[in-house]
């Protein structure tokens, strides 16, 4: 009994909390993703250099509130920089349309091109990150590093394993519900969010009623600025920032969103939390899991670890591949690539 | 009311529309007939701004109206319906109603934080908009219905109460009648008609069913090979040599109670 509650312990502190962190993180990812899918109709690269934008402008503003000394202790001071860092994603974002994007869509021109477009906004994108703030690591969160310790755990219940629960873990699972919420809210009740979604559902009818395709195009932007820097920052906070990792979620936030279905908010959650704990589950080293659960000399002596965390964006890839092999709608029926 | 000055439309050697003038009289309710290929949705299409016209003029109450933009012309009041019913299939019947009125300040997330009380006054506003003409086209037991889930014909209602929704001049309805069935034919005529006597909409439309021209419209104007044949009531139409020769085929001539 002790056996299976212990190795329950340590499965939730390797497996259950940072998936569900790391879930949460690509969850808000694929939603940006695929709200631009659903109504500028073409898979925006750049979105994981946009996360590098928005999470630098949430670090530079976090270290001048540093050097005033402003504090939301036990909180970390990046929430506070949070709303600064979207504005300047915002503005990103709406001057990248202005300058790039409605070109082409004035020349109404094949989603392909925005495609390709985007990957150059992408690589421009990269380049800023890198010249301002350098391509090296930066560790930006402060305040309480924990909730709960595994040691403290370890004390409060008297058990072998304990479970560590990082503030940044619980933020980012906090944080990612209200996102949601909101973002739900504004898509099914409000005036804007209807006539986004009657845009991506039927852009001649939406057109022919007086629905002004510039606007939504600019409120998606907005919002796709909005998701892309709090996952960024909720992912930097979990971690550490380093323009070069935003680059390379990139793909673990496609497989989310097109597992999940492209267009279909629903799917973006869905799928986000699917990639998260496959990756987990499969780089996780099952070794002491199986020293609690077989006869004590049957335990293993290699770490029993499927795939190496260096290989981790494979499964991605894979699962990526397989749901357009099978089901290139995703679970959700989105709209086919 | 509507008029269509010397209109040419050439899709590369194909005289689609061929020199045509003609008029929509406000307040009527003017039928569009001819055989397939006559140029008659092609018209419909370069006068609702879909199409840029090769040469012509398409003049709304006097004023130049020629190659505006779809929307542009549903600002001026003027509307067109789709053969094939268009909807927005993942929203309600009430809140596809509620999305045609341009402009609403809702749509700007802006005002949606500095104006609630104004947003939410229009949304009122809209809202019973809504509910007046679901209660007038008699389609309430689907009014929270996802429009996808509609019939065919349960769609033509919708699209034209899209047209009530905004209080348009005129209506273009492209083979309103089209698949829909013979009950929710007498519907749409019904919801037709009162529009045109109730609220003086002008309709023009392009339809194959005789019975519901025969009904509708007046008067008829006969179009083929892209230029209009002839024009005046119904059974003037019916009676011209030319164009049962043209499209009620001469079997026609001897029984002409097949057509009325």
């Amino acid at each position: 009994m002790d056996g299976a509650l212990n190795s329950f312990l340590l499965l939730s502190n390797f497996v259950l909390v940072p998936g569900m962190a790391y879930g949460s993180q690509l969850a808000i990812g694929a939603l940006g993703v695929t709200l631009v899918y659903g109504i500028l109709r073409f898979s925006n690269f750049a979105h994981g250099d946009t996360m590098a934008f928005g999470t630098m402008a949430v670090i530079l503003v976090t270290w001048l509130l540093q050097a005033w000394g402003v504090s939301i202790s036990p909180l970390p001071t990046a929430l506070l920089a949070l709303p600064f860092g979207i504005l300047a994603t915002i503005v990103l974002l709406l001057l990248t349309d202005r300058w790039v994007y409605r070109f082409f869509r004035r020349e109404k021109a094949a989603p392909v091109v925005f495609l390709i477009a985007s990957v150059g906004v992408m690589f421009v994108m990269n380049g800023v990150v890198r010249f301002i703030i350098g391509p090296n690591d930066q560790r930006f969160a402060d305040g309480e590093r924990f909730i709960i310790k595994a040691r403290e755990f370890k004390r409060l219940t008297g058990m072998n394993e304990g479970v560590a629960f990082k503030t940044s873990q619980g933020l980012t699972i906090v944080t990612a519900v209200i996102v949601v919420a909101a973002l739900f809210w504004f898509l099914n009740r409000t005036r804007a969010g209807k006539s986004m979604r009657a845009y991506s559902d039927n852009e001649d009818l939406a057109l022919l009623s007086g629905i002004n395709p510039e606007r939504v195009v600019m409120i998606t932007w907005i919002l796709a600025a909005a998701l892309a820097t709090i996952a960024g920052t909720l992912y930097g906070l979990d971690k550490s920032f380093k323009p070069f990792t935003y680059f390379q979620l990139l793909l673990p936030i496609f497989a989310s969103a097109i597992v999940g279905g492209l267009g279909n908010p629903l799917g973006a959650i869905a799928g986000g939390f699917i990639i998260a704990f496959s990756e987990v589950t499969v780089t996780y080293a099952y070794k002491k899991f199986l020293a609690y659960n077989l006869p004590p000399d049957w335990a293993p002596d290699s770490l029993m670890q499927l795939l190496s965390t260096d290989y981790k964006f494979a499964v991605s890839f894979v699962i990526l591949v397989l749901v357009l092999l099978i089901r290139p709608t995703g679970i959700f029926r989105g709209k086919a690539i | 009311m509507i008029e269509v000055k010397d209109l040419h439309m050439h899709f590369g050697g194909i005289h689609a529309v061929d020199g045509v003038s003609l008029s929509f009289e406000g307040g009527r309710i003017t039928g569009l007939i001819g055989p397939n290929g006559a140029g008659k949705t092609t018209l419909f299409n370069v006068i609702a701004g879909l199409h840029q016209p090769t040469s012509g003029q398409v003049l709304l109450d006097g004023a130049d109206i020629t190659g505006l933009k779809p929307h542009e012309l549903f600002a001026k009041g003027m509307l067109r319906t789709f053969q094939i019913a268009q909807e927005f299939s993942t929203l309600t019947v009430r809140e596809n109603l509620m999305m045609v009125p341009a402009n609403q300040s809702g749509e700007r997330l802006l005002d949606t934080w500095i104006r609630p009380a104004q947003v939410a006054r229009e949304e009122e506003q809209v809202r019973a908009k809504a509910d007046e003409v679901i209660e007038f086209l008699e389609i309430s037991q689907v009014a929270d219905e996802l429009a996808g889930n509609l019939s065919g014909g349960q769609k033509k209602l919708l699209e034209l109460g899209r047209t009530m929704m905004v209080d348009a001049k005129i209506v273009f309805l492209d083979e309103v009648g089209a698949g829909v069935n013979r009950t929710l034919l007498n519907t749409l005529g019904d919801a037709i008609l009162r529009l045109q006597k109730e609220r003086g909409y002008t309709f023009c439309m392009i339809e194959h069913d005789m019975d519901f021209i025969s009904r509708l419209c007046d008067p008829v104007i006969v179009m083929a090979e892209g230029a209009v044949l002839t024009q005046g009531s119904i059974d003037e139409v019916k009676a011209n040599e030319l164009v049962i020769e043209a499209y009620l085929g001469t079997g026609l001539k001897n029984k002409p109670e097949a057509v009325s």
